[in-house]
C-alpha cells in the first residue's frame, strides 16, 4: 500500500520530517491544523526573492513583468486544480478571510427575516462571521444536526426563505466528509447560494467545483503544502461580476477619480493591495506537486492510514474515538480522548514522545462541547507524507500518558 | 539532509509532569466553596475550555480561606491547587503583585506560551475576582 505513492522518495522532499523533538525522531500528526511544506515549494518562494522580487501588475520592468506572469500563473493552476476558470479564483490571506469577505458581501441585500443556513460541525470562520452579521442585521441563523457524525435532516433546516447555505465539506474535528453536492441541490432549489468551507478537503480528495456545483468554495494554503498567509476564494463568474469588492484600495481599481471609482476586472476586483505574492507562486508549485502525487491515490493511501487508526486506537482501553466507524466516509482526521485525562496533558505528554497532535476545541466549540459533550478533544491527522509507523507510534504514546497520569 | 541542526533548548526538556504538579492534579487541596465570602469569581481558558472558579474569605485585609472549583487539565488544576495554598494568610496587597515569574516558580517549571495561559488561569481568575470587589466597594 505505500507503494501506492512511493512514500520514500516523497517524504524525502519534507526534511522537516529528519528533525528531532525531545531526542525523538518527529511524529507529526497535525497536518489538519497546517501541513509540512515541501522542499519543492520552500524553492520556489526563494525563486521569487532571489530572482525577481518585485511588484506586480505595476512595474514595467523585467522582473515587475516575471512576477506579474508568476502570479497570475498561479491563479491558473489553482483554477486547474479546482476546475475552476482562472478569472474566478481569488487569492486571499486564508480560508477565514474569504469567508468573511462573503459573509459581508452577500448579506449586503438581505432583509429581516431571511435565513442563513449552517451546520453544527462549523469551524469557527465558518460560523462566527454568519453569526454576528445575522445579529447585526437581524437575519435567522439555523442549523443542521450532527448525529452520530453525519449531517441529518438537510431538507427540514433549508426553506423557501434560506438565502445562503454555507457548510464544510470535511469536519475538522470528526473527518466526515459531508455530501455538499446534495446539500448544494437542496440549496439551490430553494433558491439559496451554496458556499463550501473546503479547507480540510481540497488538501486531501479531488474537489471540482463544476460537479458540486457549487457557487462558492473557500479553502487555505498552508493546510495544503503551501507557504502560509494565502487563501483562496472561488466563486462563479456571474455572481462574483453582481458582487461589490470587499477591499478597496490599489491594484482593484480601473479608474479613480476624486468623487468614483470603476473597478478591475476578475480576480483583481478582490485583491486590493500588493498581495500575498511570493505566498501566491508558492501555492501554485504546492497545487503541481499535489497534482503530480494524484488526488485519487492520496485519498486511498490516506484511507488506508486512517482505517488502521481507528482500529488501533480502539483497541486501547479508555480510548474514546469520535466520528463515524467507516474510515470511507471519512478523513484522515481522529479525534479521541483517553478518560479523565485532559487532552492538553495528552498532547504535551506525547510531544515528549516527538508525537505533535492537536488538542482542544480545535476551533469548533459548539460541536466539541455541545454536541460531543466534551471538554476538548485529542486530534491525531494524517497527511500523504504520514506512515503506519507514526501511528504506531502514537500508540505507544497513548500508552505512556496512561502511565503517567494513571500510573500504569 | 536537516538532522538536529536547530538545537532543542527552547523545546525544555526538563518534564512537565513534575511529581508535585501530578500530585496536586490528582489530590487538589482546598478544593471545593466558600458559601460566604468576599472574593468568588470565575474565568475560562479559551483555547482548551478550562474554567476554575475561586472564593476567598479576607480578615482584616488578609486572605483567611482560599478554595477552588474547575475542571482543565493538570497544569490548570495543579495551579490553582497550589495558588490556593500560598496565598493563605498573605496580605491581599501582596498577593495583588503576584505576576508570571511567582506562577513558574510555584509550579517549578518552564511553560511555554500555549501552555502558560493553563498555568496562569487560577492567579487571572483571583486578580479578576479581587478587581471586581474592589470596584463593588
Amino acid at each position: 500500500m505505500q507503494k501506492l505513492i512511493h512514500l520514500d522518495k516523497l517524504r524525502m522532499d519534507f526534511p522537516i520530517l529528519e528533525k528531532k523533538i525531545h531526542g525523538k525522531l518527529l511524529n507529526y500528526l497535525d497536518s489538519s491544523a497546517t501541513s509540512l511544506t515541501p522542499k519543492p515549494v520552500l524553492d520556489k518562494v526563494n525563486e521569487y526573492y532571489n530572482e525577481y522580487n518585485a511588484n506586480i501588475h505595476r512595474a514595467l520592468h523585467s522582473m515587475g513583468e516575471k512576477a506579474t506572469e508568476e502570479y497570475e500563473e498561479a491563479h491558473r493552476k489553482v483554477a486547474q486544480f479546482i476546475n475552476a476558470k482562472m478569472h474566478e479564483v481569488i487569492f486571499t490571506k486564508n480560508a477565514t478571510e474569504s469567508l468573511n469577505l462573503l459573509a459581508y458581501s452577500l448579506t449586503k441585500k438581505l432583509k429581516k427575516g431571511d435565513e442563513i443556513v449552517v451546520s453544527e460541525m462549523e469551524h469557527h470562520s465558518n460560523l462566527v462571521p454568519w453569526q454576528q452579521l445575522a445579529k447585526e442585521k437581524k437575519l435567522k441563523l439555523k442549523f443542521i444536526k450532527v448525529k452520530d457524525g453525519r449531517l441529518v435532516d438537510v431538507d427540514k433546516v433549508i426553506t423557501k426563505n434560506t438565502k445562503i447555505v454555507s457548510v464544510t465539506h470535511i469536519s475538522n474535528v470528526l473527518g466526515t466528509i459531508n455530501d455538499v453536492k446534495e446539500i448544494g441541490r437542496i440549496a439551490h432549489n430553494n433558491g439559496a447560494l451554496m458556499v463550501v468551507d473546503g479547507a480540510q478537503s481540497v488538501p486531501h480528495i479531488k474537489v471540482d467545483v463544476k460537479e458540486l456545483n457549487c457557487d462558492f468554495l473557500v479553502f487555505s494554503g498552508h493546510k495544503m503544502l503551501g507557504p502560509t498567509g494565502i487563501g483562496v476564494l472561488y466563486g462563479k463568474e456571474e455572481l462574483l461580476n453582481k458582487m461589490s469588492p470587499f477591499l478597496y484600495g490599489g491594484d482593484m481599481i480601473l479608474e479613480v477619480k476624486f468623487k468614483d471609482s470603476k473597478w478591475n476586472d476578475l480576480p483583481w476586483k478582490f485583491e486590493a493591495g500588493t498581495g500575498p505574492i511570493a505566498q501566491g507562486i508558492g501555492l501554485g508549485k504546492a497545487v503541481e506537486y499535489l497534482e503530480s502525487i494524484g488526488m485519487d491515490k492520496m485519498k486511498e493511501y490516506e484511507e488506508f492510514l486512517t482505517e488502521y487508526a481507528l482500529e488501533k486506537l480502539k483497541e486501547i482501553e479508555d480510548v474514546e474515538v469520535y466520528g463515524v466507524d467507516n474510515a470511507k466516509e471519512r478523513s484522515g482526521v481522529v479525534s479521541f480522548n483517553i478518560k479523565g485525562i485532559h487532552a492538553h496533558d495528552v498532547s504535551a505528554v506525547l510531544d515528549r514522545e516527538g508525537i505533535a497532535v492537536r488538542g482542544g476545541h480545535l476551533c469548533a466549540m459548539p460541536l466539541v462541547t455541545q454536541v460531543l459533550g466534551q471538554q476538548s478533544v485529542v486530534r491525531a491527522s494524517f497527511y500523504f507524507y504520514n506512515t503506519r509507523q507514526d501511528i504506531d507510534n502514537l500508540v505507544r504514546g497513548i500508552k505512556k500518558v496512561k502511565e503517567v497520569f494513571h500510573g500504569h | 539532509m536537516v538532522t538536529e541542526s536547530m538545537d532543542t533548548n527552547y523545546l525544555g526538556d526538563e518534564e512537565i509532569y513534575k511529581e508535585n504538579i501530578l500530585d496536586h492534579f490528582k489530590n487538589p487541596r482546598n478544593f471545593g466553596e466558600i458559601k460566604i465570602c468576599e472574593i468568588c469569581h470565575s474565568e475560562l481558558n479559551p483555547t482548551c475550555g478550562d474554567m476554575v472558579k475561586i472564593f476567598v474569605k479576607l480578615k482584616n485585609g488578609n486572605i483567611k480561606e482560599a478554595k477552588f472549583k474547575g475542571n482543565g487539565c493538570a497544569i490548570s488544576m495543579a495551579s490553582a491547587s497550589m495558588l490556593t495554598e500560598k496565598i493563605k494568610g498573605r496580605n491581599l496587597k501582596e498577593v495583588k503583585k503576584m505576576s508570571e515569574r511567582e506562577i513558574h516558580e510555584m509550579l517549578g517549571i518552564h511553560l511555554g506560551p500555549v501552555r502558560l495561559k493553563c498555568g496562569m488561569l487560577s492567579l487571572k481568575t483571583l486578580l479578576k475576582g479581587i478587581e471586581i470587589m474592589e470596584e463593588r466597594k
